[in-house]
């Protein structure tokens, strides 16, 4: 009987133990936005017309302008451009570095070589300026980094510290944050755009009906359809469900004449599955 | 339990990646006709020969093929393309389509067919395919008399156009309505019927008397009508089928519209009786006549609801006419029009969800619709004068009559029968040989 008690309390106290420590630190993770996000919500209220309210334009300004100053904080042209081009010629050249490169990067061997061969025959500076002019803001950012400053001196640790924080980047960040939110607004909006106007509504279909149609699809990396698959088949053929069936074969239809999708021409891991829901009702309802 | 334990607790404080299905909710779309091709029936030399010998026709296929496309593009849901695109002969594509070659001239349904002369009678089958997903969505066979010939066009026409939208279809229907000939002050009006797409007119009275608001039976090919005897009104009841004509009842002056009720079993007017003019009901197995309104006000243009619970009809009881609904016993009276203008010929769509009325407003007729609680009214089409709404059997369509304004020497005038969809876009006119009025709709034949 204790010893039932004891277990129960045990086991009670490693749960409120978890949920003081875990669900905290879980909860505050999200709140690392990436400044992408940002740039998208200014996007949307000026399509929208929505008027900033003051104290949330002073806040977006405050930030803009620390993100500005971030970018002048920023190492001098010239050393980054030098950090640039050794980096390159290490990639080649340290063969243990190379093997750590992560699958997320698709950087052919033959592509590393030619960018080799062009910085040690082409040593002029003009035209390596260029090349880091083209770089974004937001890549400048990520090329200062202040808890490297021993890798700027030593030039070796330069070329392993900068691949390893620019593999993270792309491959954990970036990916967490387009996993959470699917496509953009923007790709959402293409796709949509292009569905519209394959889809011919069968103007038969009763409005105050529920008929919604949802449809799997599984897609190439150019947009092209390889699989489609209706997730409520079942009702297909149940007796009654003539409406359901007409409006099933209208969208599966719409998706064949769409083909290949306006998909996003990059992160096809994320949308190759996609889930189109068809709902007429709205339009039908005039 | 050591091992349970710990592996619970791994569970509880791994963090779990979602890999979450991206879902993109697809809430508009085109209504653009829909492209498909109706290739010509194919036909075997012989049977060729004998329906030319039997209908006087050169290729029977190819006529019918014609009514079916002519019915799907009338019906604006549809656009049959242009036959001289077609790539593959009507003897192969029956056989197996090509679906590369229809697709290519962008048809995303194509129909095909073969039609034999067999024991005297005429046999079509007909196929509908999905060219998109290359897949064959129906196939029907149908054998009948060669005379017939038109009326397997209309059926394969309901036929597709069921399995494409969802809706019955409403081609293999008639529409009688009043013929009218000769000048505005002595016009001789006849009782006539045809085929919803103006073919196969017949008329059904000679003339002498005036004939009024002929009604068509929803379950059946019965129809009512108003006539004048002797200057006194005279409701009828008519059967298209045998043609026998029965008096349903002489009615004292100002009888109004005759329309049966859902079942075919009673008959709903408005008649004036002791300087009233209400609503009355007559039940037609036993010719009882019971009164549904007693109100000072003019009460006129019943109709019935399709499950026969209600009954919508119009009334100055406000003080301008505007549309009512109450239960079938006449109780619970509610209006449901409140736009600007004067609101009449309320009449009920078969699928329940609409009616449509005749609104006069600042000197312009309109035909519009509106829910039967009197929201979302819509107005279809505007003219100098047009009334008399008659839905087709699927609620889609609207067949009314219009009459242009005579010039000041009195002429110019004629009246002509138009039809329009619920999108308000599609309006036709409706071929008939004379001038026309009062059309109403007949239910499906092939029901």
């Amino acid at each position: 009987m204790n010893r039932s008690i004891i277990i129960s309390s045990a086991l009670h106290g490693i749960l409120i133990f978890i949920t003081a420590m875990s669900l905290p630190f879980l909860a505050k993770k999200p709140l690392d936005i990436p400044p992408i996000v940002s740039v998208e919500l200014i996007q949307i209220t000026e399509k929208t017309n929505i008027p900033f309210a003051p104290k949330a334009k002073k806040i977006i300004e405050k930030i803009k302008e620390k993100e500005k100053k971030l970018v002048s904080e920023q190492a001098p042209p010239k050393k980054v451009k030098k950090n640039k081009t050794k980096t390159v010629v290490a990639l080649d050249q340290n063969s243990e570095i190379e093997n750590q490169r992560p699958d997320a990067i698709p950087l052919p061997e033959k592509n590393v070589k030619k960018i080799k061969t062009k910085k040690e025959k082409k040593q002029n500076p003009d035209k390596v300026d260029e090349e880091v002019k083209q770089v974004s803001e937001f890549e400048k950012k990520e090329l200062f980094d202040p808890t490297n400053i021993a890798a700027l001196i030593d030039k070796s640790k330069v070329d392993s510290a900068e691949v390893v924080k620019k593999n993270d980047d792309i491959t954990q960040d970036k990916d967490r944050s387009i996993e959470n939110t699917g496509l953009t607004l923007s790709e959402e909006d293409a796709l949509k755009a292009q569905i519209f106007g394959c889809w011919s509504i069968p103007l038969g279909l009763p409005y105050n009906e529920d008929l919604l149609v949802r449809i799997k699809l599984m897609l190439e990396p150019d947009g092209s359809v390889k699989k489609t698959e209706i997730l409520d088949h079942a009702r297909m053929n149940k007796p009654g469900q003539g409406f359901y069936k007409v409006l099933a074969e209208s969208a599966l239809r719409a998706v064949k004449l769409c083909q290949p999708l306006r998909v996003p021409t990059t992160g096809y891991e994320r949308w190759k599955e996609l889930q189109l829901n068809f709902d007429a009702r709205e339009m039908l309802e005039g | 339990m050591k091992k349970k334990f710990i592996i619970l607790f791994l569970l509880l404080i791994l963090p779990i990646k979602v890999f979450a299905l991206i879902e993109v909710d697809i809430t508009r779309g085109n209504l653009n006709p829909l492209p498909l091709a109706v290739s010509p029936l194919s036909i075997d030399n012989k049977s060729k020969k004998s329906f030319e010998k039997i209908l006087k026709k050169e290729n029977i296929g190819s006529e019918i093929s014609t009514i079916v496309e002519n019915n799907l593009r009338t019906s604006g849901l549809f656009n049959p393309l242009n036959k001289d695109a077609f790539l593959q002969a009507p003897e192969i594509a029956n056989l197996k389509p090509r679906f590369e070659d229809w697709n290519l001239i962008k048809a995303q349904a194509l129909i095909t067919g073969k039609v034999t002369y067999v024991d005297e009678k005429l046999r079509v089958e007909f196929r509908l395919w999905d060219v998109l997903a290359a897949k064959e969505m129906m196939a029907l066979a149908f054998t009948t008399v060669p005379n017939n010939w038109r009326r397997v066009g209309h059926i394969i026409s309901d036929k597709v156009y069921e399995r494409l939208t969802g809706e019955k279809g409403y081609f293999d229907t008639r529409i009688i309505y009043v013929a009218e000939e000769g000048p505005k002050t002595q016009r001789k009006k006849r009782l006539a019927i045809m085929d919803q797409d103006g073919a196969n007119n017949k008329f059904l009275t000679l003339g002498n008397e005036l004939v009024l608001t002929p009604r068509f039976n929803p379950t059946s090919q019965m129809v009512t009508y108003l006539s004048y005897f002797k200057n006194l009104p005279r409701v009828y009841l008519l059967d298209i089928e045998t043609g026998t004509q029965e008096v349903v009842g002489d009615f004292p002056g100002m009888t109004f519209a005759p329309r049966f009720s859902p079942n075919g079993k009673k008959i709903i007017m408005s008649f004036a009786k002791d300087g009233k003019s209400d609503i009355y009901t007559m039940d037609l197995e036993n010719r009882i006549v019971e009164r549904i309104t007693n109100h000072p006000s003019i009460d006129t243009s019943p109709s019935y609801s399709p499950n026969g619970k209600f009954i919508a009809f119009n009334s100055d009881r406000s003080g301008y006419q505007q549309i009512y609904i109450m239960k079938s016993d006449g109780k619970n009276v509610k209006r449901i029009s409140f736009g600007n203008g004067i609101y009449g010929t309320p009449v009920w769509s078969p699928r329940g969800d609409l009616i449509a009325f005749t609104k006069l407003h600042k000197g312009k007729f309109y035909i519009g619709v509106m829910r039967t609680d009197g929201t979302g009214e819509r107005l279809l089409t505007e003219n100098y004068y047009q009334e008399a709404p008659s839905w087709s059997p699927n609620g889609r369509v609207l067949i009314f009559y219009r009459e242009t304004k005579t010039n000041s020497k009195g002429e110019g005038f004629s009246a002509k029968l138009w039809s329009i969809d619920l999108t308000g876009y599609n309006e036709r006119l409706v071929k008939t040989v004379t001038d026309a009025s009062d059309p109403s709709w007949s239910s499906l034949l092939s029901n």
